[in-house]
């Protein structure tokens, strides 16, 4: 790349802190426990509204996984998900009644939490509905993960977001709080993912699975990117710029070899399709908050209105362990052993 | 008799007191070197820790830094601390902090017992070595090395350029042939006091300390001088990866840890708690004379590495995007592509599928549907008919499908008027196996019901387009295995040419050809051809093509001839 793309990246990641700098003014502290924060703890960063059913398991798997400290963005919701975040003995939350959209999708918020609390430590970005799976998470905690990261001098993990579907109309089983999603969700697709080199970013751009298969077959372009970044040894100065998918600078985006070598990355279980998701898309439709004016919810809409969509087909593969998606080729060891 | 452990610690001392414990209560004197970057405070925990232990001491503290002098100094000052203190030690043995026993102490012991006088330290010439950080082998023993490869890559690498190319170089001092080896080693109490003591250490010394990584040398060098009978291999299972810097040992490598009957192992992940219980527990089992047999681990950790750098050919992932080479294999397994064959037979597909037990697909770069096998509207992997999708991304879609289906084989159709997205992809594939009847396209034509005028157009088109890709076809050095023959060669002697493409399909079958696929009717074809020749189109990638006088066509064909002036 020239110099002046290279300038250019640079510019543009200045500007994003600046953004997730001013946008520190929205959000008002409901509970800081920051103070809590040791050395070495792994974060979790989440923006979220209205997502109380699902916070008990969505804190527990993290806890279990060995995050230390939560640091939530409540984005103005009345369900009672801020009074159950308040009362986490290892949780911080702020709140505010922005824009998500104008906070460029909740990123300038999440950005200037991990500049401001995040630097040097591991920090890990996930929805309340996405779920981390990395090699070997069944035996070993995250932290002999980013252990060993650190020792192999790899500063970011990829995880794709993999979509998991419910056997029959999506609204068919209703999912109680404190539930494990993929009880329910528990099937996926496992080999028609698109991938192309963003060379601007240096990121792989990854398209695919159920919803570009059910939703986006006429319009695969517009299908919901899957690439993700979560994990991130979290430096003063980086930034993501469009969710998780990429990092600035663009380095921490290399996490894929070039040579036909694998590389190290895990998968994020995406539980977006469970009974609540159809109340929300009529919500966010009428919200416009989220990418592309709510483009993907639209286009749910729009199958929605038919009928109740079924994701599953005979192809689906049922969720079973990290195995099963390291031998599918959705993930990898890399050459941890 | 007892063993004598060395220790090296830097971080995790409260594991390290632990292992330190276990050996010095079971009777093994232990010397700790803790790294002088450990705080204070820290160190006085640690012996405050293991206070209540008689055999234990602390020797000089350096200052160390991975690949330097250091590290052999420290151990140096503990060995000599080592054997001034405990007169009883016969063997003494170099371990870190994050190495653990992984069977009784009594059985290690026993076996140092029945070699009593070999020393147990891999020591291999330099030209032996397979392993190398930096491309630096017999150098590491010629050259100077001042600045610190961890810290300092940049001016490392420019010294060492300077060096090679002033020709600077410095004499091995006589008598001595550099050897290389693990760090861990298990030497005797004589060799190791034949080291220390030997009447040229001073000048040893100051060779050694500008020695590239003289941790691994050092020792491996002298005990080649002093030692009488050396066991080339270490006690302790370590294994580094591609980085140089050791595999770490987790929970769940219990039972391979166990049965690799290895003595020592590093290095343990400090959290590993059930290795650490396990391995440190009083033995529950009655002394065994297993020799170490660390295969199996070598082999999990070997998988590792080429999973790296191999990876699973033909598999496009997040982490793993091979640039476009020739050098790249493509695809995850072998795969056929036909252009002209469901022209020529009426059953191709089925007949293929019978005779081959693959899988047979149509027209997949169809440009109205994805035909898969058997007319699904999805195959294995979720992948779907949508033309949309598959032209968003067609070297992806192509990649996916074998990938899903590794384990059986692919067949699908193409043609000219079909879409030509992944030409490139598959000539540069080994992939591929490419059978091409050229100007078969033109018996659709022939069979199609629509105006004359329109096949002509259609034809020159297809002729182009088959053209194109033929000539693509024909470059040298193609990795795909190729066949083309034109429409007339092929019908000479069909049995004979399918024949040969399933050999290569299924190599092991010797079966010959029973049943042939059956061919359309020709009768008027040549006709056809020659009508496509007056109207001014020549099919020339057809071939030679017998000419049957059709008195009536011919008749026909001038009435419609639609340039002729009445």
């Amino acid at each position: 790349m020239s110099l002046i793309g290279q300038y250019a990246l640079r510019l543009q990641r200045k500007r994003l802190l600046w953004r997730a700098f001013r946008s520190r003014h929205v959000l008002r502290p409901v509970a800081n426990r920051t103070r809590q924060i040791a050395r070495g703890d792994i974060l979790l960063f989440s923006t979220l509204r209205n997502e109380k059913v699902r916070l008990p398991y969505f804190f527990d798997y993290y806890r279990d996984l060995g995050v230390k400290h939560f640091l939530i963005v409540d984005n103005d919701s009345r369900d009672g998900s801020r009074k159950w975040l308040k009362q986490q003995p290892d949780c911080s939350v702020w709140t505010t009644k922005a824009s998500y959209r104008r906070a460029r999708f909740g990123v300038d918020w999440l950005n200037w939490l991990q500049t401001r609390y995040g630097n040097g430590h591991w920090t890990l970005v996930a929805d309340v509905d996405e779920f981390l799976v990395f090699p070997f998470c069944d035996t070993r905690p995250l932290h002999a993960l980013t252990d060993w990261m650190d020792a192999s001098a790899i500063r970011a993990l990829p995880a794709m977001l993999l979509d998991m579907y419910p056997k029959g109309p999506i609204d068919a089983q209703t999912y109680v709080e404190g539930q494990n999603p993929i009880e329910i969700a528990s099937w996926f697709d496992s080999g028609n993912y698109a991938i192309e080199k963003n060379h601007r970013y240096q990121n792989l751009w990854i398209q695919g699975g159920p919803r570009a298969r059910y939703f986006f077959g006429d319009q695969p372009h517009n299908a919901p990117a899957l690439n993700k970044t979560p994990l991130v040894k979290w430096k003063r100065g980086y930034a993501y710029v469009e969710s998780t998918h990429m990092v600035l600078p663009r380095g921490l985006n290399q996490v894929y070899d070039e040579q036909g070598g694998e590389c190290i990355s895990g998968v994020m279980l995406h539980t977006k399709f469970l009974n609540t998701f159809v109340e929300k898309s009529t919500e966010e439709i009428k919200r416009q908050q989220h990418y592309g004016r709510s483009r993907e919810y639209k286009a749910y809409a729009r199958q929605l209105e038919t009928k109740q969509p079924d994701l599953w087909n005979t192809w689906s593969e049922k969720y079973i362990n990290w195995r099963q998606l390291e031998i599918l080729g959705l993930m990898s060891k890399g050459n941890w052993a | 008799m007892s063993l004598g452990i060395l220790m090296l610690v830097h971080t995790d001392l409260d594991r390290a007191a632990q292992v330190a414990r276990y050996w010095a209560s079971n009777g093994n004197p232990v010397v700790f070197h803790v790294d002088r970057k450990v705080s204070t405070e820290d160190e006085k925990e640690l012996r405050k820790a293991v206070s209540d232990l008689d055999n234990i001491r602390f020797s000089q503290r350096e200052d160390c830094r991975w690949g330097t002098w250091s590290l052999v100094a420290a151990t140096q000052s503990a060995a000599e601390l080592m054997l001034g203190e405990f007169p009883t030690v016969r063997h003494v043995a170099l371990t870190s902090g994050s190495c653990i026993p992984l069977r009784p102490v009594e059985e290690l012991v026993d076996y140092l017992a029945d070699h009593p006088r070999t020393d147990f330290i891999e020591s291999v010439t330099v030209e032996d070595v397979p392993w190398t950080i930096g491309g630096l082998h017999h150098e590491r023993f010629t050259l100077r090395f001042p600045f610190s490869w961890k810290t300092h890559r940049r001016s490392f690498d420019r010294f060492v350029r300077l060096q090679r190319r002033i020709g600077l170089k410095r004499r091995v001092p006589t008598g001595i042939l550099p050897h290389l080896g693990s760090q861990w080693w298990c030497l005797t109490r004589d060799t190791l006091a034949a080291i220390l003591s030997h009447p040229r250490r001073a000048e040893f010394d100051r060779y050694f300390k500008t020695v590239w990584i003289p941790d691994e040398s050092y020792f491996q060098t002298l005990a080649r001088l002093v030692a009488p009978r050396i066991e080339s291999r270490t006690l302790t299972l370590a294994k580094f990866d591609l980085q140089g810097k050791p595999y770490v040992f987790y929970d769940d490598h219990l039972q391979l840890l166990r049965r690799s009957d290895c003595f020592i192992a590093r290095k343990v992940w400090p959290q590993a708690d059930r290795l650490y219980a396990a391995f440190l527990a009083p033995a529950a089992r009655a002394p065994q004379k297993t020799e170490p047999n660390p295969q199996k681990i070598d082999r999990v950790f070997t998988s590792a590495s080429e999973r790296r750098t191999l990876g699973r050919p033909g598999l496009l992932m997040q982490s793993r995007f091979p640039q476009d080479s020739w050098q790249v294999i493509k695809t995850a397994a072998p795969y056929s592509v036909f252009q002209g064959f469901t022209e020529l037979f009426e059953d191709f597909e089925l007949w293929l599928s019978r005779r081959t037990g693959a899988q047979v697909h149509g027209h997949l770069f169809d440009w109205t549907r994805v035909q898969y096998a058997g007319g699904e509207k999805i195959i294995k992997g979720g992948l779907s008919d949508s033309v949309d999708i598959r032209d968003r991304n067609p070297t992806s879609f192509l990649t996916s499908l074998i990938w899903n289906t590794r384990g059986e084989r692919q067949c699908f159709q193409y043609a000219p008027y079909d879409r030509q997205a992944i030409n490139d992809l598959v000539i540069w594939d080994s992939n591929a196996q490419i059978s091409v009847i050229s100007g078969a396209w033109a018996i659709k034509l022939f069979r199609a019901s629509m105006d004359f005028e329109t096949k002509r157009k259609e034809a020159a088109w297809m002729q182009r387009v088959e053209d194109h890709f033929l000539e693509r076809l024909r470059m040298r050095g193609l990795p795909a295995r190729i066949r083309i023959w034109t429409l007339a060669d092929f019908i000479d002697d069909p049995m004979e040419h399918l024949q040969g493409i399933l050999d290569e399909i299924e190599p092991s079958a010797p079966r010959r050809l029973a049943e042939a696929p059956k061919m359309v009717d020709l009768a008027g074809f040549s006709v056809f051809l020659q009508q496509l020749k007056n109207a001014g189109m020549k099919p020339y990638l057809t071939g030679d093509f017998p000419a049957e006088v059709d008195p009536r066509a011919a008749l026909r064909h001038n009435e419609t001839k639609p340039y002729l002036v009445r």
